[in-house]
Formats: C-alpha cells, structure tokens, sequence
C-alpha cells in the first residue's frame, strides 16, 4: 500500500503518481479539492481522507474501488463505467451524471441532480444509493440503472426535492418513504414496492449496511416507492414532417 | 369527403415513349411513389409522396425519368410564399413542430460567395505547383509563442498534442445511427487513406472502427452516448460538443425505431430505446464547468488528446470563443447556421445562429486582440461547398475547416432534405439494410478521396496563384480576400477591404 499526504499537490501530478505507480492501493491522506482523482482508472484501491474535488473517479473503469471519509464536492463518478465510489459523508450536484456502469454509495445526501442521465446496457446497471435526502432533479433524463434515496432521517417524509425524475424514460427509482414528491410529471408512474422489487436491491442495500454498518432490518422495515417512466406515455416532442 | 391541402411540390415525368415497364423505379423508391397500373400497363407516380431525392432517375436504364418543380400555385402574393401557407396547413392539421433536415435552403447571404481571392501579377511571382513544392499540411493545438531552451541549449520540442492533417479539411461529426455503418465505414476509410480525420459523432463508435483510431475525433455530447476510457482512448483528439449550427440552442432525439441491434451496440443503450441528448450538458452552466470537463478528458486521457470544443456560431461568438480558449481547450470548431443535419426543428435550423464566415472573422479578431491565438486552433463548417471555400477561410483566420454535407454528397446524397424520415434512398441516412447495402463503403470511400484529392490540386493552384507556397503562410492572411457588393459594416467585421481598394 502507497501512502500519500496530498495536501496541495497537483491533481495532475497526483493522479500521474496513482497512474505510474505499480502500487494498486493508496492510502491518500490531507485531500485539498484536488479534481479528478483517479479519472479513466482501473485496479485502483483508494482510501481518501480530506475533502476530494469535482468529478472524483469521473470515467471510473473495472476494479476500481475509492472510499471517501469524508464529504465529496460535485459530479462524482461523472460518466463512470465500472468500479465503486464509497461515500461517508455527503456529495456536492450532479453526482453519477451519465453513469452506465459500477456503483456509487452515499451514506449523507446528494445536491442537485444526483444520478441524472444515467443509463444501463446489457450487463453494465449503474447503481445510486443515497443514504439520506436528494436534492433538486434527482434521475432527471433517467434512462437506465437503479436510485435509491433511503431517507434515513426523514423520518418516512419525501427524501428528495423537486422535478424527481423529469425527462426520465427508462431505469428505477425507489424511495424509502411514506410519501411521494407532489410535483411528479405524467411521465413517471409509481407504485408500492413489491416484493420482487425489494428482491432486487436486496444486494445492494446489504452492501451498503456492511459498508456503513447500518441495521438492514431498520432500512426494509418501511415503505419503498418505486418510480418508472410510464411506457403508455412517453416524453415525445410532437413533429410533422415536412 | 377527404380535402386535400398540401399538394405535391414536384412531378415525376415519365416519358412513356421510352419506359419498358422494368419497374425499377417502383422497387427503388423507398417513399413508394412509383407503382405499374396493370389495367393500363403503364408505371404511374404517386408524386405527392415524392421527395425529390433523384434515385429512380438514376437508376432508370432508359433515361425516361425527370423529377420538375410542380408549376401548380396558389394566387400570387409577394408576403406569403407557397411554404408560409402549407406550413400553417401542416401545423393547423397537426399540431406538431415542424421537422426537416439538412442545412437551410433559405435564402441567406453566403459571404464566401462575396469574397474574392488575389492573384499575383509581376511583382511577387506567382509558383507552378507541378514543378515545385507546395506545403498544405497544417497541425492542430495549442502552439507556444516562444521557442525555449533546455540547459544544453537545444530547443524544447516537445508541444502540446498535435493533430497532424496533409491538408486542411477534415470530416465533420455524423453519428453512426443518423447515418448507416457503410456511410461511416466510406468516411473512415477515406480519412484514413487521405491522412485526415473523421469524427464519430456523438453515438459512440462500432467496434469495427477502432482500427481507424489515428485519424478519428471521439465525440462527447451531453448525452454521453458509448463514452467510456477505451471509447475516449481510442481517437486522436476527443470533441466536446456544446452545439451544433444547424440547430444551436437545442439538444437530439434519436427515436426508438433508429436503435438497431447494431446502433445500440455503439451507443450503449438498448435496442428500440429512445437516445435523448439533453439541450445543455448538465453539468456544464460557465466556462468554469466547461474546464471541468475537458480537464476530466484530459486527466482520463492523460493529457495525450487535443480537446475540441465544438460551438455553434451564434451572437457574441467572439466573447464564447475566448472563454473557451481561456478553459484549456485545444481546438475551438465553429458550426455555421447553414450546416447539416439529420434531424432539426425546421424553425430553428432557418433562424437561428450565424453564418461561420461572420463567427470566423470575429473570433479570429478577439483572439488575436487578447494576444491568446496560439491557444486554440480553430476549426469551422457549415457550408464548405469547395476548394475556394477552404481557401476563403484559411486566408480569414481558420486552421482548418470541417466538411460534412459535401462528404455526403461525394457518396450520393442528393440534398432531398429527408434525412429525418430514414428512408434515405442513397444509403446514407438510413439503417434498412437493404437501403444501406446501395451504400457500397469502398466506393464511396473512393469518391471521397477523389473530391478531396482534387480540392487538394485546387487549393495548390490558388495558393500557387497567390505567390504561397505554405498553407501556414495564408492563415489569417486577410490581405489575399477583397469583399464584392459588402457594405462597409460587412467589410469592417470580415476585417477586409472591398474590391478595387
Ligand atoms: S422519392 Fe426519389 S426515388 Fe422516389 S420517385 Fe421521388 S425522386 Fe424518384
Ligand atoms: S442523406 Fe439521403 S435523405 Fe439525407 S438529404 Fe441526402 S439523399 Fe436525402
């Protein structure tokens, strides 16, 4: 393992170490903001400590895996492809933009447009899990892979903001909660979780309470909303060609 | 009883004196207008679904065929044309946004049209390009103002990624889905044998062309379709599209039914799902962002691409373009209002945007005035038609131009402007397999090289004209144009004088 106190290094020369390096776990301890940590990578263990900056793990690839101690800024795991982003305190906006593949788990909450166009092909299910609340846009342009906003402490009340899940037309959303956003479009339809549903993210909720180390009994003693584009009625802009 | 409003705009002709009752006009139109009335033994048209795309008439082997401007009108009126009028029918009947393709057929000035290229006579001699050499291979990126040293004295060569090109056209973004694998597999081919390059687009790329990589631009639009590290690795420079001119200010849609098992492949989406790409990148709303993601380009690509970012040439183009030189960009393309496309709203593709020659002359002019040129090399399209089109703008400030509707036309597009449809009776614009198969990739990859061999001969010629023997020397070189019928504001913008003076 590679111990490394980034403190005001250059995110390029930080990242030119963790790219050369024929070390594949690095510890990185005193983290200033410093951008695109880890960016394209693959095989890379990465403990940080501090505060990473924007797009932490952007364009992440197979087998990588960076745990963040503490909060994150925004566009965490932009356009990721594989690997995991493990987040103890809370992101910034925009996090697993256009994500189509690996995971992302948050234990606080996410800004702005957390998870918006994310998207799945064959195999590659992009995966969100928010441990607390979402804000504004979360899903918007969802087309594929799975959010979770587990609401931890809200107490059963709406764990996003608004415009849920606008433009969204394929993928799921499912929020831990007795109550669902008021400010739905027509294109989203919702249901009661089932059992199939919980089913699904059984593995993932497992998971995210080793990681944690929350009771998975507490999360699934409560109401799941699932969110899926309504197929009868998809966002279509209508056109006449001429 | 059914009314009809709209009447067809254009006659099938059939010279039945010379028709055989082969029906190959019938089995090679795709819209279905040509169809043999058994009663009458005759080939007849239903030319009100004709789109005037000129197969049948290729094809037909007795020349009986003439597509004509129907001459049917409605009462003469200076304010409202034939198309104000069916447009209003159109909309009146259905409610829709109007949606047509390619560039805009309105009439706008074309300013390269307006423009005329020197000539020497007896004073500085002018250079035959048979006998002697002449330089078109120009390169892209940041280039650095001052030659430094290293402590032995010798001269640090090492620069910033280049895109070397042999000469200065490039083929600009067509995604594979807006048009067919055998289109792109001509585009890739010729590029790569012309020592060129041709851009993706923004669906990804087929698996198939990652061989081409040294001579193809990866492209990365807001809906980051197929972008992934090998995806990103896989090109020589990696495009950032912001905007497109045929249709500045809105994003894309390629419907469900143009996700083919192969397109999603590329696109990394399921087959049949609808491909939106939002208006703006989310996550883009300043240049400070915009450095974001190209620095995320350049950190994932450790630092081996020129970054591109493509714009569309709209108002204040001057002030974006140094915003956009000042965020780390190597290339800045510049897409005029009049270029392609596959798919726009036809309001939008006629109305909005600039034309590139204005948006070249000004952003060349702003950069140069904040002494940041040599940061960005700058690329434009939208409506390069020819050789002297190419010359124009590399004596206006440009590095390089980008052509794609002339690409297209090179493999047999007859500008019918019904991309949208995906009936494309070329192969071009289309994924029906046997539409496609008309396409044949060699062939087409042959034209190509062909026309742009031949603008190659022609630009020599101008510039052997000129007393040039180096396209670096004409870059910027405004001196070599005069404006023809410009008023002083055009001139003052273009930054060059009229004819005469
Ligand atoms: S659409 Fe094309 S092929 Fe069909 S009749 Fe018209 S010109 Fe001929
Ligand atoms: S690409 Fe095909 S459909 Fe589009 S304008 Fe050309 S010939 Fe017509």
């Amino acid at each position: 393992m590679q111990k490394i106190t980034v403190n005001h290094m250059s995110f390029k020369q930080l990242n030119n170490i963790i790219r050369d390096d024929k070390e594949d776990t690095f510890d990185l301890d005193d983290v200033h903001g410093q951008r695109y940590i880890a960016a394209g990578m693959k095989n890379k263990q990465i403990k940080i400590k501090g505060i990473p900056g924007n797009a932490l793990g952007a364009c992440l690839d197979e087998g990588s895996k960076i745990t963040v101690l503490n909060n994150c800024q925004d566009a965490t795991g932009d356009t990721m492809n594989e690997g995991e982003i493990i987040v103890y305190g809370n992101c910034g906006d925009t996090a697993g933009y256009s994500m189509r593949g690996g995971k992302i788990l948050i234990k606080g909450s996410a800004g702005y447009r957390a998870g918006i166009h994310m998207k799945a092909y064959k195999d590659e299910k992009p995966v969100l899990v928010i441990g607390d609340r979402a804000g504004s846009f979360l899903g918007e342009y969802l087309a594929g892979g799975i959010i979770i906003v587990l609401g931890l402490n809200q107490n059963g009340k709406c764990p996003v903001g608004n415009f849920c899940g606008t433009g969204m037309h394929g993928g799921k959303i499912f929020l831990r909660s007795d109550e669902l956003p008021k400010d739905l479009p027509k294109q989203v339809v919702t249901r009661k979780a089932n059992e199939e549903d919980i089913e699904s993210i059984k593995d993932i909720i497992n998971q995210f309470c080793c990681e944690f180390t929350f009771d998975k009994n507490i999360i699934f003693n409560a109401n799941f909303y699932v969110l899926e584009p309504n197929t009868t009625l998809p966002y279509k802009q209508h056109y006449t060609a001429i | 009883m059914k009314v009809n409003l709209i009447q067809s705009e254009y006659e099938v002709i059939r010279d039945q004196s010379r028709c055989i009752n082969c029906r190959l006009c019938e089995k090679q139109c795709s819209n279905g207008v040509n169809y043999y009335d058994k009663k009458l033994k005759v080939m007849l048209s239903e030319e009100w679904k004709c789109v005037n795309c000129h197969r049948c008439v290729a094809v037909c082997p007795t020349h009986a065929l003439k597509i004509v401007k129907s001459d049917h009108c409605f009462k003469t009126n200076a304010n409202w044309s034939k198309h104000d009028i069916t447009n209003i029918f159109r909309q009146a009947q259905t409610g829709g946004v109007l949606l047509s393709s390619m560039g805009t057929p309105k009439e706008y000035p074309v300013y390269w049209d307006k423009m005329l290229i020197n000539a020497s006579q007896v004073t500085n001699p002018s250079i035959d390009p048979l006998r002697e050499p002449m330089e078109t291979r120009t390169f892209l990126g940041k280039k650095k103002l001052d030659i430094e040293y290293d402590e032995n004295h010798n001269i640090i060569t090492d620069t910033k990624p280049q895109m070397e090109l042999s000469l200065p056209v490039m083929f600009s973004a067509m995604s594979y889905g807006s048009i067919s694998y055998n289109a792109h597999k001509a585009l890739a081919t010729a590029a790569q044998e012309l020592g060129t390059f041709y851009n993706t687009g923004e669906g990804g790329l087929h698996e198939d062309f990652y061989v081409y990589g040294e001579n193809t631009i990866v492209q990365v639009a807001s809906g980051r379709f197929g972008v992934h590290p090998t995806y990103l690795d896989a090109g020589k420079a990696i495009e950032i599209k912001m905007g497109q001119g045929a249709k500045p200010g809105i994003g894309g849609h390629l419907p469900g039914r143009k996700i083919t098992k192969e397109v999603s492949k590329t696109r990394m989406i399921p087959q049949g799902s609808d491909a939106i790409s939002p208006a703006p990148h989310h996550d883009i709303y300043s240049i400070e962002d915009l450095r974001q993601l190209v620095y995320m380009l350049k950190e994932t690509t450790n630092y081996k691409k020129p970054i591109i970012v493509k714009i569309a040439a709209v108002h204040n183009v001057g002030a974006i373009a140094s915003g956009i030189a000042r965020c780390g960009a190597d290339i800045i393309a510049i897409d005029g209002f009049r270029g392609g496309t596959g798919a726009a709203p036809l309001r939008i593709r006629d109305n909005v945007g600039i034309p590139v020659e204005l948006a070249l002359a000004a952003v060349d002019k702003r950069l140069r005035e904040e002494g940041i040129r040599n940061e960005v090399s700058l690329v434009v399209g939208g409506t390069i038609r020819s050789s002297a089109d190419v010359v124009k703008a590399i004596a206006l400030g440009a590095d390089a131009v980008y052509i794609a509707t002339s690409a297209l036309i090179a493999l047999g597009c007859h500008l019918c402007r019904s991309c949208h449809l995906g009936k494309c009776n070329w192969g071009i614009a289309t994924q029906i397999k046997e539409l496609e198969d008309r396409l044949d990739p060699e062939e087409g990859a042959k034209n190509l090289v062909n026309l742009i061999s031949a603008w190659k001969r022609e630009i020599k010629e101008m510039m052997g004209g000129m007393g040039i023997n180096s396209i670096e020397a004409l870059k910027g070189n405004r001196l070599m144009l005069r404006g023809i019928g410009l008023s002083e504001k055009e001139l003052e913008i273009l930054g060059i004088e009229h004819a005469g003076e």
